[in-house]
């Protein structure tokens, strides 16, 4: 059995969120500078450099990568042989705190959703799965909202074909046009159930957006293409940075597809106890 | 690259066409969704209220922005655009006051394309997603109204060659092809 303290949670959690707003993920200014050096479309060219160029600022400034440090989501993969000693959910949601008013960051959360309110930063999101061994695994990931609010779910028939799920995608990106930040992220889920397919398309936004793609994510991305969107809507090669599909298992009667887009901007963080 | 100054002048923005590249100097204010509500709301209201826009709305520009919060030693945190398209609703009202400018990211809806036609105003786009870079613009911070919406609050910021691309031109026309 392996202690962790909840102050070194608290420690943790608030660095973690210092890191993902301020340092872009390494998987994406990888995939940022390729485009950059392959895009012909001057002023789709000029975007993507204001955007590594900002990158490069809030690294060196310690300043937020966008105003916009989202609504953060916290992913806890707890190792069922590890004791937490304290209040972990406390621990996770003070280091929220703690991270964001150290970095100076936005407060966006209002508490009312109807009645709204002045905004702090409690209300964090905290998933937390029981894994094997004796690790304890915290992801930060700050959503902006410009591009949560394209989100969108559809509850497919099972029969439907392949190309139904493709064009509620596309269509998706096409109807968030220039207003989310593109060069988007997208993550899909599908299967589960209405929430779970929500749940599974916010994770697929943690993998590394690199890593070899299946054939439907290849296809997708050929298709979004086509819409010629580009950087900050000038046109140009690039609409989707990266297309990210997790799936689970479902029901017979169903089929849901849930999409969650990313802006340019995709941040996460993690670490390990 | 034009350099252009706010508040703006009519002859300034007439020779202005979408996708031009400017630089912007001068001085413009931060509202976004609860300032725009606000706004309206207090100009709505019978007696009592509050008749007036919490700035001079004439020429001025709007800046659709809710800046991270100030590091200490530096004007600005993180400051760059938020959708415009949320904020439709407002605009036609606001134009009608009397304002020229706006600046934000993606696109807007066709009766504010047309009314910044009619009215001979301008919508400029902010590099999306850059607060950082922005934040180096901005030489000064001054609070103007509603402190209780947090970074909601109108703010008057001054800024130095601004870069912005104009999204919709005084004819109308939109950079977007999509």
């Amino acid at each position: 059995m392996k202690s962790i303290k909840a102050k070194k949670i608290i420690d943790t959690v608030a660095d973690l969120c210092v890191k993902a707003n301020c340092v872009l993920r390494q998987d994406l200014l990888r995939k940022l500078k390729s485009v950059y050096n392959q895009e012909k479309n001057i002023r789709a060219k000029k975007a993507l450099g204001a955007i590594i160029e900002n990158a490069r600022i809030a690294r060196k400034e310690k300043l937020a990568i966008c105003q916009d440090t989202g609504l953060p989501i916290v992913f806890v993969e707890l190792g069922q042989e590890v004791r937490i000693t304290g209040d972990f959910k406390k621990a996770v949601l003070r280091g929220i705190e703690l991270g964001y008013k150290r970095g100076n960051f936005r407060e966006s959360i209002i508490r009312d959703p109807l009645q709204r309110g002045k905004p702090a930063y409690k209300g964090a999101i905290v998933h937390i799965d029981i894994t094997r061994g004796s690790k304890l695994k915290l992801t930060v990931l700050p959503k902006g909202f410009g591009c949560e609010n394209k989100s969108q779910l559809k509850m497919f028939n099972p029969t439907a074909p392949l190309k139904e799920i493709k064009d509620f995608i596309v269509n998706a990106v096409k109807s968030s046009g220039a207003d989310a930040c593109p060069p988007y992220i997208l993550g899909v889920g599908i299967g589960g159930s209405a929430d779970y397919a929500g749940f599974l398309a916010k994770v697929a936004l943690l993998k590394n957006i690199n890593a070899k793609r299946t054939a439907f994510e290849r296809d997708l991305e050929r298709e979004i293409g086509k819409l010629h969107i580009g950087p900050m809507g000038f046109g140009g090669k690039v609409t989707c940075l990266a297309i990210k599909i997790e799936s689970y298992p479902t029901h017979i009667a169903g089929l849901p597809v849930a999409l969650n887009l990313s802006c340019h901007a995709l941040r996460s963080a993690s670490a390990t106890l | 690259m034009k350099k252009i100054i706010s508040p703006l002048s009519q002859k300034d923005i007439l020779v202005l066409r979408a996708g031009d590249e400017v630089l912007l100097s001068g001085y413009i204010y931060t509202a976004r969704d609860q300032a725009h509500k606000r706004m309206l709301e207090n100009l709505g209201r019978g007696k009592g209220t509050r008749r007036e826009l919490p700035f001079d709305i004439k020429n001025a520009v709007i800046y659709y922005c809710g800046p991270a919060k100030t590091p200490k030693g530096k004007v600005i945190g993180s400051c760059g655009p938020t959708t415009s398209k949320r904020m439709d609703a407002f605009t036609p009202f606001l134009l009608r006051k009397g304002l020229k400018g706006m600046i934000g990211k993606g696109s807007r809806s066709k009766d504010v394309r047309m009314l910044i036609k009619k009215y001979k105003a301008i919508y400029f786009l902010a590099p999306a997603g850059c607060g950082a870079l922005i934040s180096r613009c901005v030489k000064k911070v001054r609070p103007v109204a509603y402190p209780d919406l947090g970074p909601e609050a109108i703010l008057r910021l001054e800024v130095k060659d601004f870069p912005l691309i104009v999204g919709i031109d005084a004819q109308g026309r939109s950079v977007y092809r999509f």
